[in-house]
């Protein structure tokens, strides 16, 4: 059975200072890191003969318009089966250089996930085989799900903001 | 008529005849297609009649969820599940309440944990009924798909009587049950348990063995294990492939551990595979909704959590406290800790999860859905790769790819 | 013997061997009585819908029988389930290809007004786009409300005038929608 304990003193061990942030929020081991080292630690991950953390379950994306050079967060979520035991990484970007590698030459799935992740928040991931949006309409200019956006359209006629208290 | 003869001198060489020009067709599977199951698009480039590459676009009925999730308080965004896997609503409600009860940290009575088991095995039968008569219809066998929609009928009164909605029925409260299982409500459980049996195996018979199903099916959109594993494969279908993968069984959940059932695998990951270990689910859940109906402890239906909980209304007319609690709840003054949780479902299609980052706000700071459909469906150009085109629609099919799941 | 009702016959005037009436009652008749649906189903209504064409419901003693994928032979395109603002330019173009006489039904809520949905990327209804003839509301509508739906739309059908789609009335509406 993988331990959190365990499996945190490995990665401080292989990476040292690059990864930050240990904390268990409701069980489950989660910790930053850098965009620099995201990709190396995934394969890490992966390929360590033990661990066999090899199923990408998830990855999305976080804005926090307050965070001064950490406005955009990269959540992966990972999960071995073997010894079923799950983690989560966080990788924080900043808006002005908002680039993080892509994890498509570890797993397929992350293809579609970071390609969503684009469309909402405009991530952009370096050597992604065909980033475009995938979910919203091809001509969008604007990210929607970021924080400074409303959730309607702002160019409907028949739902007046008065009658719905907005 | 005379006989006209080729002689030699009348058949022209090889030099004389047209260049033959070689191009790949494009077809288009376009978002409204009879037999897609649901709005996406497939651009095939093919080669006659086998399929070369695919090129996929979807978002034709994307709804903006998560959008939506961040304004609305958090026992409003159950009837938001009800709709992302509409064939199984019960089972996106009731992980979202284990999201939040995981959240809250409410621990949720045995009894409500076990009328929640049983709702989400019927609407896992109900989810596996369609997908597989669906692929009875596009085979061209459309009498399964009557005789079995016959009983979905019966399991959506089942529905109405627990919740009084059919197919979008925001079941379940934060916290628990919002009533308890009538009477009616328990016998029609014991009534379908007896009259499922008999329509099943007569689905079966009708299919399973069936030598123009068979030779439809087999051999149709393998996926190998490794590549299903690459492409975040859950549920039926990874369980088609070969690995015996089930978040009731790995990460249990509202008391599954009490019960003892069988996880069918299959072998190859092709369609055929994929049918049987969904119809083998369904024989499984069957137990299980009758090993919970006979175990049913008795006790609330409700957590004893009046914060989070809409007090009995015959105290919020006579308690003060239990006023405040009613007035509080309603207006979605909830006060959510700050935190961050991820807690997955075994849904009909996979492992449902529901990423939570809360900043104690009455809204979720952001939710995010971790929908099967979406993640698997990337696999599909893959898989149909060779295959003529009644076969993609084939493998399309026993995929059960959720146009509302696949886009929330 | 049960009482069996049998449908009134259409005004006219009839004698041995012959019923002579008038072409709008009768066609109209042949009309209402045979609506061939286009099932648009998008999401959990289209579910509702496969109810509705189920053995239980049955939307084919109302002369539904055959669902029509192909605009050109279906009467009655019935839009179900929510259309998002990318699949608006689809609608149109599948009730463009349907030919006269035909009939729209929004069934649920998000075709009717965009639902649940108040979104950047919902379409508010798709009389926004294309001219709508009933609504039914729900969310999902139950079956019994589908079938009600459809029997509006075969009252219209019978009760229209022969040469309505030829009126200036008619083509202005379909002005409005930009549709030629």
């Amino acid at each position: 059975m993988l331990s959190n304990q365990e499996v945190a003193e490995e990665l401080l061990g292989k990476f040292g200072d690059q990864v930050y942030d240990f904390e268990e929020p409701y069980g489950l081991l989660t910790l930053s890191t850098t965009r620099e080292e995201i990709i190396s630690i995934l394969e890490f991950l992966n390929k360590h003969k033990n661990y066999q953390i090899s199923f990408l379950t998830d990855l999305t994306g976080v804005h926090y318009p307050d965070g001064k050079e950490r406005e955009f967060m990269v959540v992966y979520h990972l999960h071995s089966f073997v010894h079923n035991f799950r983690i989560r990484l966080k990788v924080f970007i900043s808006e002005a250089d908002i680039h993080v590698p892509t994890a498509t030459g570890l797993y397929a799935s992350a293809n579609w996930m970071e390609r969503e992740t684009y469309d909402f928040y405009g991530i952009l991931f370096d050597g992604h085989p065909d980033l475009r949006r995938i979910l919203n309409i091809e001509e969008m200019d604007y990210f929607p799900m970021r924080k400074e956006y409303p959730l309607e359209d702002a160019t409907r006629e028949d739902k007046s903001d008065a009658l719905f208290g907005r | 008529m005379a006989d006209i003869e080729l002689l030699p001198h009348n058949v022209p060489s090889n030099s004389e005849l047209p260049e033959l020009v070689e191009e790949l067709t494009t077809l288009n599977l376009g978002p409204t297609h009879p037999a897609t199951h649901g709005i996406f698009q497939n651009i095939l480039k093919m080669d006659g009649e086998k399929i070369v590459s695919g090129e996929q676009t979807i978002g034709y009925i994307h709804r903006a969820f998560e959008k939506i999730a961040e304004r609305r308080p958090f026992y409003q965004i159950t009837t938001l599940t009800d709709r992302m896997n509409y064939c199984s609503s019960p089972i996106n409600n009731f992980g979202w309440h284990m999201t939040v009860e995981k959240l809250l940290q409410i621990e949720v009575p045995k009894r409500a944990q076990y009328i929640r088991v049983i709702m989400m095995e019927l609407a896992r039968i109900s989810d596996h009924l369609i997908c597989n008569s669906i692929l009875g219809v596009d085979t061209g066998a459309f009498s399964g798909f009557l005789y079995v929609m016959q009983k979905r009928e019966d399991i959506y009164e089942i529905y109405e009587e627990v919740c009084g909605a059919r197919l979008t029925t925001n079941m379940g409260r934060i916290g628990g049950m919002e009533r308890d299982l009538s009477t009616t409500a328990i016998r029609k459980i014991r009534e379908f348990i007896k009259t499922f049996p008999p329509v099943l195996k007569e689905f079966e018979q009708l299919m399973s063995r069936n030598r123009i199903f068979m030779d439809r099916t087999i051999n149709v959109g393998p996926i190998s294990l490794e590549r299903a594993l690459s492409y975040g494969f859950t549920g039926p279908n990874l369980r088609a492939a070969g690995l015996d993968y089930d978040v009731r069984v790995m990460n249990p959940y509202s008391s599954y551990e009490d019960f003892e059932f069988d996880i069918p695998v299959g072998q190859s990951g092709d369609t055929f595979d994929r049918y049987n270990v969904r119809i083998e689910e369904m024989w499984q859940s069957l137990k299980i909704v009758e090993q919970a109906l006979n175990n049913l402890p008795e006790g609330p239906y409700y957590a004893d959590a009046p914060e989070y909980y809409l007090p009995p209304k015959k105290e919020v007319y006579s308690n003060m406290e239990a006023l405040i609690y009613h007035f509080k709840i309603v207006m979605g003054e909830i006060d959510a800790p700050q935190g961050e949780v991820y807690h997955a479902v075994e849904g009909g299609n996979g492992e449902l999860g529901f990423y939570l980052i809360s900043d104690g706000g009455r809204a979720p700071y952001r939710l995010h859905f971790r929908r099967p459909s979406f993640i698997y469906y990337q696999a599909f150009p893959e898989m149909c790769k060779g295959s003529t085109l009644s076969d993609a629609i084939l493998t399309m099919s026993s995929l059960n790819v959720i146009a509302g799941e696949l886009d929330a | 013997m049960k009482e069996v009702t049998i449908a009134e016959a259409p005004q006219g005037h009839s004698g041995s061997g012959f019923f002579a009436t008038s072409f709008d009652e009768a066609i109209g008749l042949a009309r209402s009585y045979s609506l061939w649906p286009l099932p648009f189903a998008t999401s959990c209504c289209g579910i509702e819908f496969m109810a509705t064409m189920g053995a239980h419901y049955d939307i084919s003693r109302f002369g539904s029988e055959r669902p029509s994928f192909s605009p050109r032979q279906a009467d009655l395109l019935m839009v179900m389930g929510t259309i998002a603002k990318k699949m608006a330019p689809v609608v149109k173009q599948v009730y463009l290809q349907m030919a006269e006489p035909r009939w729209v039904l929004a069934v649920g809520a998000c075709a009717s007004s965009g639902g649940i949905f108040d979104t950047y990327s919902v379409l508010q209804g798709i009389d926004r786009i294309i001219p709508v003839d009933c609504y039914v509301p729900g969310c999902p509508p139950r079956p019994e409300q589908i079938i009600d739906g459809l029997m509006q739309i075969q009252y219209l059908a019978q009760n229209e005038k022969l040469r309505r789609r030829n009126t200036d009335e008619y083509k202005h509406l379909l002005e409005s929608y930009n549709i030629q």
